[in-house]
């Protein structure tokens, strides 16, 4: 079976700073990472090759070097790796994202097999959208399933496939028909060490390259910047909070004396609190 | 996802050109009303409540969308949209909308939309949501901003959606200017719940929907509810206790626990503890976990980075203690407290739990 896995590269977000005066994002130095979100993706994937056999294919949509997570998910066990990327995908948001994806899942089609299930993480942690797999999947006619936790059943033969949703409040069992697209819910599994084999064969593998023409891509209105119904009108950091923090004087006191104070204090910023809390305290 | 955001630039798609003629007839706010299971999610209320001002700014009305299973559901829900702002609602009542299901879900709302054209159509960002949003901007190839934090509209009359990005560090304003309607997932408790106005009543609008289940290829086989004793209630609770890193250690995160016990709260903690496995992930606060909007707010040794502040801003009070006098968390804290939140937790719940049953004893 071949199973394709879509990826993206992000900026390490736990590492951005905000230029205090352009507020712009400081990129340089700020290390890239293949989206946490989708390693859980690539290693159910994976997992499934294993069992059943085939290949898993990674996709991303990037600048050139984009390679570089593409090569990290080879090292993991991927077995293709395709680059699409093109200047015309510059300023995409994520209906543009999806058209772009999507046109390139059906060449990967076309060229590798026609993959039954597409997988993408829930999210990313740069966009935080959760759109482009939803738009994938409407532009291809894929089942959709969602915030997936447990793959609990896959029969390729009869295209059959039953997972276990995340849904609010509950966990939804579903049943439905491949193709589908799924995307896969976060702490479902761990990404696996790849092995020495797998090291050697990424560092040597040719990754696809395909700018939009290759990808079949005719109409180049739906891509980048002019394939996007959004715009970003205004970008802007976070204010300050004017009001400075009141701090509680820890000096030479005792533990039980600052947790005394602090309580105080706390009362003093939510006078109706105290009344509420007894109430609570009283029980019914 | 827009990869970079960065400002439009002049005379492409971020200027406004006139309206296409085919879009004049788009009018009206919408909301969709997540109801599944026959319960009003409280992000839909908060919704009407804001869908309410963007309406009465734009001079158009605001409509509550109902989708599920029966009849009774739909007219309490109905009657729940009007007591929270809603002018009309149209509720599409069919059997095979008993269980959220993106097909069935999405046929609906993009005939809905086709037919009645609103200028903007909201949802909350939750999964179902967030599920449906997807898959009806696609349908209508029209542009939708994920999570937004904030709405509002601008002098042109287009609906400003500002979200944060770049995992909060940043926050954007993004607009749907040349296509309808335009669409938007909010966060749930970053808008404030509006007053109920018992009484208030609207019009309601039935509207088919020609599917049968046999045309439904995805099936529900079973929900299975989560417990009630498991659920973290963190988004809607009014005491909040949270525990980061300084804790040092899993079996120390107890203490934050403790106190939250005490206080009659819910508990949860920072990002690094739940890639730790100290706690699960339904317990992360912050910009990839829960918003919350909690009368009190305590922060454990928490450092207090950009990410957890966008979901934690909303709280009355915010109460830091963190050996770092220093740390970010005292930007944006009210009461800081520069102790070893190990030490100072358990001497807290205790002084709560004392003063409370004197007060008890003495009541």
């Amino acid at each position: 079976m071949h199973i394709v896995v879509c990826m993206k590269q992000v900026p390490d977000s736990a590492q951005i700073r905000v230029h205090p005066v352009t507020n712009t994002i400081m990129r340089q130095g700020v290390p890239t990472i293949i989206n946490p979100y989708d390693l859980f993706a690539l290693e159910e994937a994976l997992r499934l090759r294993d069992r059943l056999g085939g290949e898993v294919t990674v996709l991303t949509m990037g600048p050139p070097m984009a390679e570089e997570s593409l090569r990290k998910a080879l090292t993991f066990g991927a077995d293709r790796a395709v680059l699409l990327t093109d200047r015309f995908f510059a300023g995409s948001d994520t209906l543009a994202t999806s058209f772009a994806l999507a046109a390139a899942l059906a060449k990967i089609g076309q060229e590798f097999g026609v993959p039954p299930i597409v997988f993408t993480g829930k999210q990313t942690i740069d966009g935080d959208t959760a759109q482009v797999g939803p738009g994938i999947a409407k532009r291809l006619g894929l089942n959709q399933l969602t915030y997936v936790a447990k793959i609990a059943d896959l029969d390729p033969t009869a295209g059959t496939i039953t997972v276990e949703r995340r849904a609010e409040g509950g966990v939804q069992v579903l049943s439905t028909r491949l193709p589908v697209l799924v995307t896969m819910l976060e702490g479902v599994n761990e990404i696996r060490r790849g092995s020495l084999d797998d090291a050697y064969r990424a560092a040597r593998a040719t990754i696809v390259k395909w700018t939009a023409a290759d990808a079949g891509i005719t109409d180049l209105g739906k891509c980048g910047l002019r394939g996007s119904p959004t715009i970003v009108k205004k970008v802007f950091a976070p204010q300050a909070r004017a009001e400075k923090v009141r701090q509680v004087p820890t000096a030479d006191v005792s533990t039980e004396a600052l947790a005394a104070s602090v309580m105080a204090e706390i009362f003093k910023c939510q006078p109706a609190l105290e009344g509420e809390l007894m109430r609570f305290s009283a029980g019914p | 996802m827009t990869d970079a955001p960065k400002p439009a630039p002049a005379g492409r798609a971020g200027t406004k050109r006139e309206l296409p003629e085919h879009f004049k007839a788009y009018k009206h706010v919408w909301v969709v009303v997540e109801c599944e299971h026959g319960v009003v999610h409280p992000v839909a209320l908060e919704l009407l409540g804001e869908g309410r001002k963007l309406a009465d700014k734009r001079g158009v009305e605001l409509a509550g969308v109902v989708l599920c299973g029966d009849d009774l559901t739909a007219a309490l829900v109905a009657a729940a949209c009007f007591e929270h702002g809603a002018d009309l609602v149209y509720t599409v009542t069919d059997p095979v909308l008993a269980h959220y299901r993106n097909e069935p879900y999405t046929r609906a709302m993009t005939d809905l939309v086709n037919t009645h054209k609103p200028e903007i159509l909201l949802l909350g960002a939750t999964n179902l949501g967030r599920d449906l949003a997807g898959s009806v901007a696609t349908t209508l190839l029209t542009g939708l901003t994920a999570d937004c934090t904030e709405l509002a509209i601008d002098d042109e009359g287009s609906l400003a959606a500002t979200r944060p990005t770049f995992g909060g560090s940043l926050l954007c304003t993004i607009m749907t200017l040349n296509y309808r309607p335009q669409m938007a997932t909010v966060r749930p408790r970053v808008l404030a719940m509006p007053a109920r106005q018992i009484g208030r009543w609207g019009r309601v609008v039935v509207h088919p929907l020609n599917l049968a289940e046999d045309d439904i290829i995805t099936k529900v086989l079973r929900f299975v509810a989560d417990r009630e004793s498991d659920k973290a209630q963190l988004a809607y609770a009014d005491i909040v206790v949270a525990g980061g890193l300084g804790l040092r250690s899993a079996e120390n995160f107890q203490l934050v626990r403790a106190l939250a016990e005490v206080l009659g709260g819910d508990y949860g903690g920072s990002r690094p503890l739940v890639q730790k496995g100290w706690i699960s992930a339904d317990r992360q606060i912050g910009q990839t976990g829960k918003t919350i909007r909690p009368k009190l707010y305590i922060a454990a040794g928490i450092s207090g980075a950009i990410q957890h502040r966008v979901g934690v801003e909303g709280a009355d009070t915010i109460v830091a203690i963190n050996t770092d006098p220093n740390a970010q968390i005292f930007d944006f804290a009210h009461l800081g407290v520069v102790a070893d939140a190990i030490e100072l937790l358990p001497a807290l719940t205790e002084a709560f739990r004392a003063h409370l049953s004197v007060n008890r004893l003495a009541g």
